[in-house]
């Protein structure tokens, strides 16, 4: 019997040991060695004393808060009022609708929109602002991600108001709670959960981003993502590629633990 | 649940149709290259005339396969991985260089080769393949400046230090590359592009800073879609890439800028993992006929280095100072070489420190 239990495990480890694992010590071990193969702690020597590759980590971090931020500020009140809707799967339908479409496709429209004779800029000719400046921005780069994230930021955040018992905002209610405490004590907490899955799944992509810094951040945007291509493609330094890597996969562990399931200290439960 | 599984049996069936289909295809246009009738061509993207291919396959029956890469890096890189075996492709002149001392390339056997005579003496005998022991020349040009006669006047970019006018603040575009954008601040200083001077790099550094309010952004090919769209006034660019954007924007005018630019050669060579060796000698040859060299050029729009068909263009072309330049200008210019890897990486983090630096 616990044979066969472990048969069906194969599977998962092979493929956990394969795609998992493998690659990142495969990456681990790769930034270990400088560009002539030899082994070496040179990279992260670099990658310290650099202050090109800190600064760029900086920006990375501040790049990802940001959109991370504004997604979720747009994200919560919209994933709320969906709940309040009749149509709830229409209208997350059409929210999920545009991650359809390619990441590519999608950037090369913005670029349509906000370059000189594109319509956002004819608009504000037209209504007397006059020509602006829109493509190459961090305005522009800022908003481009924003609207590609937002519907992995809205989904996690829907799915966990809608497990939510509308009776224990009644009970707030009839407890004497304002509008606002109601939601900051009992719907905002009790919707947490959904708050840091979708700032994962948000914050992590964003850290590496780097194609749309080229086409919409018109590479004035530089995060760590545009080093490691460069790594990896025209300096053939792997190994510094890797280091990068591994820094950010560092990056992504720290963001997940701060973001996930902590155990409630404190709280003990009274057995009856 | 029966849904999900029908839906399972659905995609299944459609990826084995297409897979099937694909293979088919394959067999048929011989994309596979394992026959004796075939020609594994490695180019850049759109870089000879189709109607070419279909010549040279009538011709002489050869099967070509044709397969584009986008950077030399990249192409290297594949080639040295050895996954693939192709019979020639098409790297630039540094990258000549190292694939050369990296054995990666099978030296032309002379006897085989037909119309090397057409290609002009500037183009033979460079310091990145004396002798041409390794490459045929396929096309050249330089590095130089576009800018639209809507916003810029005449004559007010000649050389490289006009791009740090004040009156272009924001309003250029560099090309994405290492090389040429330290390549045109060195030689702004009157030093070697080829440079591996410290105080020198640091210098071109400094100025390139001083660069920055005036660069609106960094990028490839795009360059030719905003250019075209007047999104900007000025653009650093390669020759090439300026003829494609003059002939579908007639305000864009090409500038080779003093004191001096460089000048870049696209190669034909023979990696050492090549299989069709005839068929490889028999397509250089091909090329290296003036009226398929001439009606390359003339879709392609760059500078081919075959004297007799250079002569065989049209006039307007042929007389074109920016893209035919006169031999005075040409002396002037400047052939990368490769640096070895740890240079390479000098200059890659100085543009990287560039490209960081905020206005």
């Amino acid at each position: 019997m616990k044979q066969g239990k472990l048969f069906y495990y194969i599977p998962y480890g092979l493929w956990i040991a394969l795609f998992v694992i493998a690659p990142v010590v495969l990456i681990v071990y790769q930034s270990f060695f400088n560009i002539a193969g030899h082994f070496t702690l040179s990279n992260y020597a670099t990658y310290f004393h650099s202050g090109v590759y800190l600064k760029m980590t900086f920006n990375s971090v501040w790049y990802a808060f940001l959109i991370t931020a504004i997604t979720l500020l747009i994200s919560y009140p919209t994933a709320y009022l969906l709940n309040q809707l009749k149509h709830k799967q229409l209208w997350l339908l059409l929210i999920i609708l545009p991650t359809w479409i390619n990441l590519l496709l999608k950037t090369y429209a913005f670029i349509g929109l906000l370059s000189r004779s594109g319509s956002v800029d004819s608009f504000l000719t037209f209504i007397g602002i006059g020509p602006k400046q829109l493509l190459f921005t961090d305005a522009s780069f800022l908003f481009v991600a924003t609207y590609i994230e937002i519907p992995f930021m809205i989904l996690p955040i829907y799915n966990a108001i809608a497990e939510l018992s509308p009776s224990y905002v009644n009970a707030s209610r009839d407890l004497g709670a304002s509008g606002w405490q109601t939601f900051s004590r009992v719907i905002f907490p009790l919707t947490l959960d959904g708050v840091k899955s979708g700032v994962q799944s948000v914050f992590i992509p964003s850290l590496s981003l780097f194609m749309i810094t080229r086409l919409i951040g018109g590479n004035r945007v530089i995060t760590l993502g545009t080093a490691i291509e460069q790594h990896f493609l025209v300096t053939q330094n792997w190994g510094m590629g890797s280091t990068i890597g591994v820094i950010l996969i560092v990056a992504m562990v720290i963001t997940m633990l701060l973001t996930g399931e902590r155990k409630k200290k404190g709280r003990t439960r009274h057995a009856k | 649940m029966k849904r999900l599984v029908s839906l399972v049996v659905v995609i299944l069936a459609v990826s084995l149709g297409l897979g099937l289909t694909a293979h088919h295809l394959q067999r048929v246009e011989g994309v596979v290259g394992s026959g004796n009738n075939v020609l594994n061509l490695y180019n850049w993207g759109d870089y000879i005339d189709p109607a070419l291919i279909t010549k040279f396959e009538h011709e002489t029956g050869y099967h070509v396969s044709y397969q584009t890469f986008d950077s030399n890096e990249s192409m290297y890189t594949k080639i040295k991985q050895g996954g693939t075996s192709y019979d020639l492709t098409v790297p630039s002149e540094y990258m000549v260089q190292r694939m050369k001392a990296d054995h990666l390339l099978r030296p032309l056997d002379k006897n085989r080769l037909t119309g090397m005579n057409n290609i002009s003496s500037q183009f033979k005998n460079l310091a990145f393949d004396p002798h041409n022991e390794y490459s045929v020349p396929y096309f050249w040009g330089t590095l130089g400046i576009v800018y639209n006669d809507k916003f810029v006047k005449k004559g007010e970019l000649t050389t490289w230090d006009d791009l740090w006018k004040p009156q272009f603040k924001d309003n250029i575009m560099l090309v994405d590359s290492s090389r040429d954008v330290l390549g045109l601040a060195l030689m702004s200083q009157g030093h070697s592009a080829n440079t591996h001077d410290q105080a020198q790099l640091d210098e071109a550094e400094q100025k390139l800073t001083k660069l920055t309010p005036n660069v609106k952004a960094v990028l490839d090919d795009e360059i030719m879609m905003y250019m075209e769209q007047n999104e900007s006034a000025v653009a650093v660019t390669y020759s090439g890439n300026a003829a494609e954007m003059i002939s579908n924007n007639s305000h864009l005018h090409y500038v080779i800028p003093k004191p001096s630019t460089n000048l870049w050669i696209d190669n034909l060579v023979i990696p050492k993992t090549a299989k069709h060796l005839k068929a490889a000698y028999a397509f250089i040859n091909f090329m290296n006929r003036p009226e398929n060299a001439k009606q390359n050029a003339e879709y392609v729009g760059y500078s081919t280095p075959n004297a007799p068909a250079e002569q065989l263009l049209p006039a307007d072309v042929r007389q074109d100072k920016e893209f035919y330049p006169s031999a005075s200008v040409i002396k002037d210019t400047q052939v990368y070489q490769d640096l070895g890897v740890k240079e390479t990486g000098t200059y890659n983090d100085l543009f990287l420190q560039f490209k960081m630096f905020r206005k």
